[in-house]
C-alpha cells in the first residue's frame, strides 16, 4: 500500500507508534517522526555512513532502509548511548581524543564502532581501519577517530 | 533524494513473493538487502510501483552443502561469508571475496542474491558466479527454472529473469579440495566498486595444470571469462612455489597478456578501456600467482 | 597557575555533539514546509516555457520579479560584473542552476511536486572548460562579455625577459588541477521563518557568515536588514562552500515572506555535488629561470582560472584568479616577476573559495618549479629550497606582499631531518631494486592569515571585509559572556576564545559562554574564513578582556582602598599584589550592577566592554614531506608516510591546532590523489554521486607526524598565527612531488592533480612504448 502504514518502531528500548509511508526511509523516520535527530544524512546513498545505527546490534545504513521493514526490530541510535548522564566510553574516547570537529559524521562513526566492537571486542588494527573505513569524516583526517576507537575498545573490555 | 511511491508487501514464503510478482505486471520490484535498489530509489532513477519485500522469507536465508555443490539461498547476507562457510577452496574463495563487497554495514545487510539479480558488472558475486558455472535458480508463476552463469548476465543491470520471476538461489559447483584460487581486485579507495578485479581456479594434476579458469568483473558490460587465457594455462607446470612471481616463470604473465587482449572493456571516468586493460593483465597475473602460492 | 592558553584541554563543543543533541540545520524543519529547486538540465538554454499542473504550489523568476539579481562587485578595470538571477529568468548557464522552487508538505512531496513541473529550454551552445571558453569563436555565457573573461589582471616587475635571456637554466611546463567540491559532510541548507506579527524573517541557515549573508538577502529583497534575523546553528563543515551566498537562502527568505509561514531547503548530495559551489579548476603555464648556482632569478606565468557561470558574494570571481597572482611567489626569494592571471566564465557550476583557495595550486606549481629546478642542477629537493627560501624579515615579495617573520628554512631543515632523507635514497634504490616504487616529495609554503580591512581593501572588494568585533560581559553572577560575529562550525573556537578569556580575566574557561551565529545577538562581524578567527576574533577578545579587567581592577580597587595597579586579577579573585587581601570577582560582578552607587565617579554601572580587532596579518608557515609507493602496474599510489613542521606561532590549544592539520593535509592529499567534478562533452556533470567523486577513507589516509615550531609573530597582538588552510595548501604538492620523485626513473614527470590511477598508467604507459 502507499497509503501511510502504522508501526510501532523499539527505539533505544523505547516504543514510538509512528505513521509513516512505506516510501519514508528509516532514517527520515528517526529523524522526523521520532525526533531523533542525531542520526544524520550526508547522502542518501550508503556511501557516507553519517545514518550509521544499530539493528538488532549489527550497524546498517538508516538511509537504505524503509521504516516499515523494521518493525520487531530492535534499533539503537546515537541518544540511546550515554546511560543516565553518564557518556558511554566510545564517546569519552571520542571526546578525550579529539576525535570529532564539526560532529556531522560523529554518530554515525559512534555507532559503527560500537556495533563493530561489540561483536569483536578485541580486533586486530588492519581490521579496525578496515571497519571505520566504512564511513566518511571531512574534518579529522581519521587519525583522532581510530585512536578514540583503540581506546574505547581497550576501555569497552574492561 | 527521497523515493517516488510504492505499493508495499512484505512476504513470508517465496511462494508469495512470486504471486506478488505476477499480479503487478511487470512493475515491481523485489527487495532484497536494498543496499543498491535503495540508493537507485533515493535518486529516483529506479521508481517501482510495488515493492515485494523479501527480508522475511526464512527459507531463502539458508546455505545447503549438497557435496559437490553449495546452494546459496538468495537472502544470505554478504557477511555470511567473511569466514569460510566450508574448508575447501570454495570457502577461501567466498571469503577473499566477501571482503571486497562494499563495506562492513553494506555487508551485514545486503545479499547474495540480490547482488547476482541486481547484475552490476564490477559486483564480486557475479564474477564468482560467472568463474565457477554456477547455476542461478530461478521460480515464477510457471515453476522453477535454472539458468547457467553464461547466459544469466546479460548487460549493466540487467539479467535473464523475467519480471515475474525470483531468484531463489544460485547452485555453486565447488572446485576440487586440491584446488587454487585466487582474487584480486583494484578499486580507488576501499570497499568502493573495483575498477577491474580477476578471479582464478586453477585445478592441479600431477603438478601441472588440468583447468584454469579466470573471470573478471568491472571490465564490460558484464562478468566475463578469459578463455583464450584459461587455455593458454592448461598442462603448464605450477611455477616453484617459492618463485611464483619470478621471472623465470612467465606463464601466468602470458595468459595474464592474452586476457587484457581478449576481452572487450569499456571505459568510464575512474579509467578509459585502454586502463582497464592494463588492470587485466596486472590483477590477473596476481591472482594466479596468490592461487599457486597457497 | 599554569596559563589556559597553550594546553590542550578538551573542546567544550563536544558533548551535545556526541549525545546527538546538536541541532543542524536539518534537525529543525519541523512544521515547515519544504522547498525543492527545479534545476536546469541542460548547460545552456534559453527558457521557453515554464509548465506546471494545477494544485502544486510553484514559484518562478516572474514571481521573484521584484528581487535583484545578485551581481558581486570588484572596483578594478579589470574586473567585469556579471549578473545572477535568484531563479534563472531567460537564460540557464549551468547543469543545476535554480529554475523554479515548489513549496509541498513533505520533502517527499516537495521532490514529486518539482518533477511535474515542466520546463522547456531550448538549448544555446555550451563550454565548460577555460581554453575552450577563449577560443574566437567560443559561446558568449554572458551577453555582454563576448570573450568569456571577466578578470584580466597582470602584474610586472620588469626584469624578466633579462634574466631568461641571462638563465642558466629554464624550466617551463603547464599545470593542471582538476575541478574540486569542498564537499563539507553537511550539504547546505536553511529554514526560514516568517513572524507574523513582527514581520521578520529568522533565517537558520548552515553558513560561515551570518552577516553578510543577512546584507545580502536583504539587499536582494529590498528589505531593512533589521526585518531580518540569521541564525547559525550547528554547522557540519564548510570549508568555504558556505562563506558566499547560496541563492537557494535567498529564495528560502522570499517564500516564508510570500507564503507568511515557515519554509526549508535542505540540500542533497546530488544537488550539492552539481550546484553547490565548485573550486580550483586551474590551468597554468609556467616558466622559471634559474641562475649557474640554483637560484630562482625570475618567473613568468599565465594563470587561468575556470570561475564557472557566475561571480560569488560577496569576494567575486576574482578570488582565485587574483590570489593566485599575488601570491605565486611563495616563500621564495626572487625578484622578477611577470604574471598574466585570467577568470574565464564556463557553463559551469560558479566558483568559490575552497579551504587555501588558490594557494594549493600555487604551492603545487612552485614546488613542481623547484623540484624541476633542482633536476637540471643534479640537487636534491632541499638543496634547491635551501638556495631560495626567504631569510629576512620583513620580506616584500617580488609581488610586494610583505611576509612578517617566519621559520621558513627551519620548518626544510626540521622536515629534511625527520624525514631522514639521506637515508631515505638508500632505502628507496633498495626497493627500486626488488622491483618496489616509492619517492618523497617535500612542500614549503607561507600561509597568509589573518589579515584585515587593509588586505582585503587592495583587493579592491566593493564589500570590504577584515574586523572582528568582541562584546564581552560579565552578568551579575559574575559569568562571563563573549559576542561575536565571527561564525566557528568545526574549528573548536569556543573553547580557544574562553581559554584566552580565562588568562585575561582570570575565570574559568568552562564558564565563559561564546555566544556567536545570531545576528541578534552579536556584533556585526564577517564570519569564519580565511584561517582568521582565531587571530582576529582573539585578538578582539583579548582587548576586551583587557578593558573589562581594567573595570573589574578599578571596582576592586576602590572596595579595597588600593591602588587600582596593584589589583592582580586571577583564580576569579582580584587581590591586592603582596597582600591576603582580596574579592571575589562575582562580588564585584554584583557591585558592578547591583551597588553601582559604590562605583566611582564617573564610571558606567555594569560590566561589559566593546573592542574591534583589525591587524594587517601575519604569515603561517610549514613545510610538508610525504612518502608515497607507486604500483607501477596499477597506477594506484598509497601515502606512507605525511610529516609535517608548522610554525603558527603561539598555540592556544594544540590539540586543535593538530585536528585542523590532519583535516587539512587530508583534503590535501583528497586533492592530490581522489577528488575531481567532471563535466561531459555535452557540459553535463558525471561526478554527482560519492561513488563518483571520491573523498577518502581511513585506508588511504595515513598516520601524521606532526612538529611545532614558534616564530612569536608581532603581527598579532596574542602572538598566534592562523593556520586553518595550511594542511591542504602544502599537502597536494608535496604529493605530487613524492609521486614524481617515486616516477623519476620512468620518465615520468607529473604536473596534473588529482594523480589518478588511470593517469599515471597513461603516463607510464608512454615510457613503456619509448623502451619497448
Amino acid at each position: 500500500m502507499t497509503e501511510p502504514i502504522d508501526l510501532t518502531l523499539d527505539v533505544n528500548g523505547r516504543s514510538y507508534q509512528v505513521r509513516v509511508e512505506p516510501r519514508r526511509t528509516l532514517a527520515d523516520t528517526l529523524r522526523d517522526d521520532c525526533g531523533l535527530t542525531g542520526t544524520h544524512l550526508g547522502c542518501e546513498h550508503g556511501v557516507c555512513g553519517a545514518c550509521t545505527v544499530l539493528a538488532d546490534g549489527l550497524p546498517v545504513r538508516s538511509c537504505l532502509m524503509f521504516a516499515v521493514q523494521c518493525e520487531g526490530m530492535e534499533l539503537r541510535t546515537v541518544e540511546g548511548l550515554a546511560e543516565d548522564g553518564r557518556l558511554h566510553p566510545m564517546q569519552q574516547a571520542f571526546w578525550e581524543n579529539h576525535g570529532l570537529q564539526c560532529g556531522f559524521c560523529t554518530p554515525g562513526f559512534l555507532m559503527l564502532a560500537v556495533g563493530y566492537l561489540e561483536q569483536h571486542p578485541d580486533p586486530d588494527e588492519e581490521e579496525l581501519r578496515a571497519v571505520l573505513s566504512s564511513n566518511l569524516c571531512r574534518c579529522t583526517g581519521y587519525q583522532n577517530i581510530l585512536k578514540a576507537v583503540r581506546q574505547a575498545a581497550a576501555d569497552m573490555r574492561r | 533524494m527521497k523515493p517516488a511511491r510504492f505499493d508495499y508487501h512484505q512476504v513470508r514464503t517465496a511462494a508469495e513473493a512470486v504471486s506478488v510478482l505476477a499480479q503487478s505486471g511487470g512493475e515491481a520490484k523485489v527487495l532484497a538487502g536494498g543496499q543498491s535498489l535503495v540508493p537507485a530509489m533515493n535518486f529516483r532513477l529506479a521508481r517501482p510501483e510495488v515493492l515485494v519485500d523479501i527480508n522475511r522469507v526464512a527459507e531463502l536465508d539458508r546455505l545447503t552443502d549438497e557435496g559437490e555443490i553449495l546452494r546459496v539461498g538468495s537472502m544470505v547476507r554478504h557477511a555470511a561469508f567473511e569466514r569460510p562457510v566450508d574448508d575447501g577452496p570454495l570457502g577461501r574463495l567466498l571469503s577473499m571475496a566477501a571482503r571486497h563487497v562494499g563495506h562492513l554495514p553494506i555487508r551485514i545487510r545486503g545479499t547474495f542474491g540480490g547482488s547476482l539479480a541486481h547484475a552490476d558488472p564490477a559486483a564480486e558475486w557475479c564474477v564468482i558466479a560467472r568463474l565457477l558455472d554456477a547455476e542461478m535458480v530461478a521460480a515464477g508463476p510457471g515453476g522453477d527454472r535454472r539458468i547457467p552463469a553464461s547466459e544469466f548476465f546479460h548487460t549493466v543491470f540487467t539479467t535473464a529473469l523475467e519480471p515475474d520471476e525470483l531468484l531463489i538461489e544460485a547452485r555453486l559447483p565447488k572446485p576440487s579440495p586440491s584446488a587454487k584460487v585466487g582474487f584480486k581486485q583494484f578499486s580507488r579507495r576501499a570497499g568502493d566498486f573495483a575498477l577491474t578485479m580477476a578471479a582464478a581456479v586453477v585445478e592441479v594434476r600431477g603438478g601441472e595444470i588440468a583447468e584454469a579458469r579466470i573471470a573478471l568483473g568491472g571490465v564490460s558490460d558484464r562478468p566475463v571469462r578469459a578463455p583464450g587465457a584459461e587455455e593458454m594455462l592448461r598442462g603448464r607446470p605450477l611455477p616453484p612455489s617459492s618463485s611464483s612471481s619470478s621471472s623465470s616463470y612467465t606463464a601466468f604473465a602470458d595468459a595474464a597478456e592474452h586476457a587484457s587482449g581478449e576481452v572487450e572493456t569499456i571505459g568510464d571516468i575512474h579509467g578509459s578501456a585502454r586502463y582497464r586493460r592494463d588492470l587485466i593483465r596486472v590483477l590477473t597475473r596476481r591472482a594466479l600467482e596468490q592461487a599457486a602460492a597457497q | 597557575m599554569t596559563p589556559w592558553v597553550g594546553r590542550p584541554i578538551l573542546r567544550f563543543e563536544d558533548p551535545p555533539l556526541l549525545t546527538g543533541e546538536g541541532a543542524f540545520v536539518a534537525d529543525l524543519t519541523r512544521g515547515s514546509s519544504f522547498l525543492r529547486f527545479v534545476r536546469s538540465p541542460v548547460p545552456h538554454g534559453r527558457i521557453v516555457s515554464i509548465e506546471a499542473p494545477g494544485g502544486i504550489t510553484v514559484f518562478t523568476a516572474a514571481d521573484l520579479a521584484g528581487v535583484r539579481p545578485l551581481r558581486p562587485l570588484l572596483h578594478r578595470a579589470d574586473y567585469r560584473p556579471v549578473e545572477q538571477p535568484i531563479l534563472a529568468g531567460d537564460t540557464v548557464r549551468f547543469v543545476g542552476e535554480p529554475i523554479a522552487m515548489v513549496a509541498a508538505p513533505s520533502p517527499e512531496e516537495a521532490e514529486d511536486h518539482a518533477e511535474q513541473v515542466f520546463v522547456d529550454i531550448e538549448p544555446i551552445d555550451h563550454v565548460t572548460s577555460a581554453a575552450d571558453a577563449l577560443l574566437p569563436d567560443a559561446p558568449p555565457v554572458h551577453r555582454h562579455v563576448s570573450d568569456n573573461v571577466v578578470v584580466d589582471a597582470r602584474f610586472d616587475t620588469g626584469g624578466v625577459d633579462e634574466a631568461f635571456d641571462a638563465a642558466e637554466a629554464v624550466v617551463e611546463f603547464d599545470l593542471r588541477s582538476r575541478r574540486q567540491n569542498a564537499m563539507p559532510l553537511e550539504a547546505r541548507g536553511s529554514v526560514a521563518s516568517y513572524d507574523r506579527r513582527t514581520g521578520r524573517v529568522t533565517l537558520a541557515a548552515s553558513v560561515q557568515s551570518p552577516h553578510v549573508v543577512r546584507t545580502a538577502i536583504a539587499d536582494l529583497i529590498g528589505m531593512p536588514e533589521s526585518d531580518l534575523r540569521v541564525v547559525v546553528p550547528d554547522v557540519g563543515g564548510a570549508f568555504g562552500q558556505k562563506f558566499c551566498l547560496a541563492v537557494e537562502d535567498a529564495a528560502a527568505v522570499w517564500a516564508a515572506r510570500r507564503l507568511r509561514t515557515a519554509v526549508s531547503w535542505v540540500e542533497d548530495r546530488r544537488e550539492n555535488l552539481m550546484s553547490s559551489f565548485h573550486s580550483r579548476d586551474h590551468h597554468y603555464r609556467v616558466r622559471g629561470a634559474f641562475g649557474p648556482d640554483g637560484r630562482l632569478l625570475a618567473v613568468d606565468a599565465d594563470l587561468l582560472c575556470n570561475v564557472g557561470a557566475y561571480s560569488c558574494y560577496p569576494v567575486t570571481c576574482g578570488v582565485e584568479p587574483l590570489m593566485a597572482l599575488a601570491e605565486l611567489p611563495g616563500p621564495y626569494d626572487f625578484r622578477n616577476y611577470r604574471v598574466r592571471s585570467r577568470g574565464v566564465v564556463t557553463n559551469t557550476c560558479p566558483m568559490a573559495p575552497y579551504r587555501g583557495v588558490s594557494r594549493p595550486v600555487i604551492t603545487l606549481a612552485m614546488e613542481r618549479l623547484m623540484d624541476k629546478g633542482a633536476a637540471r642542477f643534479g640537487l636534491e629537493p632541499d638543496e634547491v629550497r635551501r638556495r631560495n627560501l626567504i631569510r629576512s624579515f620583513p620580506y616584500r615579495s617580488a609581488a610586494g606582499l610583505v611576509y612578517d617573520e617566519g621559520s621558513y628554512l627551519e620548518s626544510l631543515e626540521r622536515t629534511v631531518e625527520a624525514v631522514g632523507l639521506a637515508d631515505f635514497r638508500e632505502r628507496q634504490d633498495a626497493a627500486a631494486a626488488r622491483g618496489r616504487c616509492i619517492g618523497v616529495g617535500f612542500s614549503v609554503f607561507s600561509e597568509r592569515t589573518g589579515y584585515g580591512t587593509e588586505a582585503f581593501a587592495a583587493r579592491s572588494m566593493d564589500i570590504t571585509p577584515g574586523y572582528e568585533t568582541v562584546d564581552l560581559a560579565m552578568d551579575p553572577s559574575g559569568n562571563v559572556e563573549a559576542r561575536l560575529g565571527a561564525s566557528p562550525h568545526g574549528q573548536g573556537l569556543e573553547t580557544t576564545l574562553a581559554q584566552l578569556i580565562g588568562d585575561e580575566l582570570g575565570v574559568d574557561p568552562a564558564t565563559v559562554r561564546i555566544v556567536h551565529g545570531d545576528t541578534d545577538r552579536t556584533p556585526y562581524g564577517w564570519g569564519t574564513f580565511a584561517s582568521r578567527s582565531l587571530v582576529i576574533a582573539g585578538g578582539a577578545v583579548k582587548l576586551a578582556s583587557g578593558l573589562l579587567r581594567e573595570k573589574l581592577a578599578g571596582i576592586a580597587a576602590a572596595e579595597m582602598e588600593a591602588a587600582p595597579e596593584d589589583i592582580v586579577i586571577r583564580e576569579g579573585r582580584a587581590c591586592v599584589s603582596g597582600t591576603d587581601a582580596g574579592i571575589d570577582l562575582s562580588d564585584l560582578a554584583r557591585i558592578a550592577y547591583h551597588a553601582s552607587h559604590r562605583l566611582e565617579a564617573g564610571m558606567t554601572p555594569g560590566l561589559a566592554a566593546r573592542a574591534t580587532y583589525d591587524p594587517s596579518g601575519t604569515f603561517s608557515n610549514a613545510c610538508h614531506a610525504a612518502v608515497v609507493e607507486v604500483d607501477l602496474e596499477t597506477g594506484g599510489v598509497e601515502v606512507k608516510r605525511f610529516v609535517v613542521v608548522e610554525d603558527a606561532g603561539v598555540l592556544i590549544n594544540p590539540m586543535i591546532v593538530d585536528g585542523q592539520l590532519h583535516g587539512g593535509v587530508t583534503q590535501g592529499i583528497a586533492q592530490a590523489l581522489y577528488e575531481e567534478i567532471v563535466y561531459d562533452e555535452g557540459g553535463n556533470i558525471l561526478t554527482t554521486s560519492l561513488l563518483d567523486f571520491l573523498p577518502p577513507t581511513m585506508t588511504e589516509i595515513p598516520e601524521f607526524e606532526i612538529h611545532h615550531l614558534e616564530t612569536v609573530s608581532e603581527a598579532t597582538i596574542t602572538g598566534a598565527k592562523g593556520l586553518g588552510e595550511g594542511g591542504a595548501i602544502g599537502a597536494p604538492a608535496a604529493i605530487i612531488n613524492a609521486v614524481s620523485d617515486a616516477l623519476r626513473p620512468y620518465g615520468v614527470e607529473v604536473d596534473e592533480m588529482p594523480a589518478t590511477p588511470a593517469r599515471l598508467r597513461s603516463l607510464l604507459r608512454k615510457h613503456e612504448r619509448k623502451y619497448a
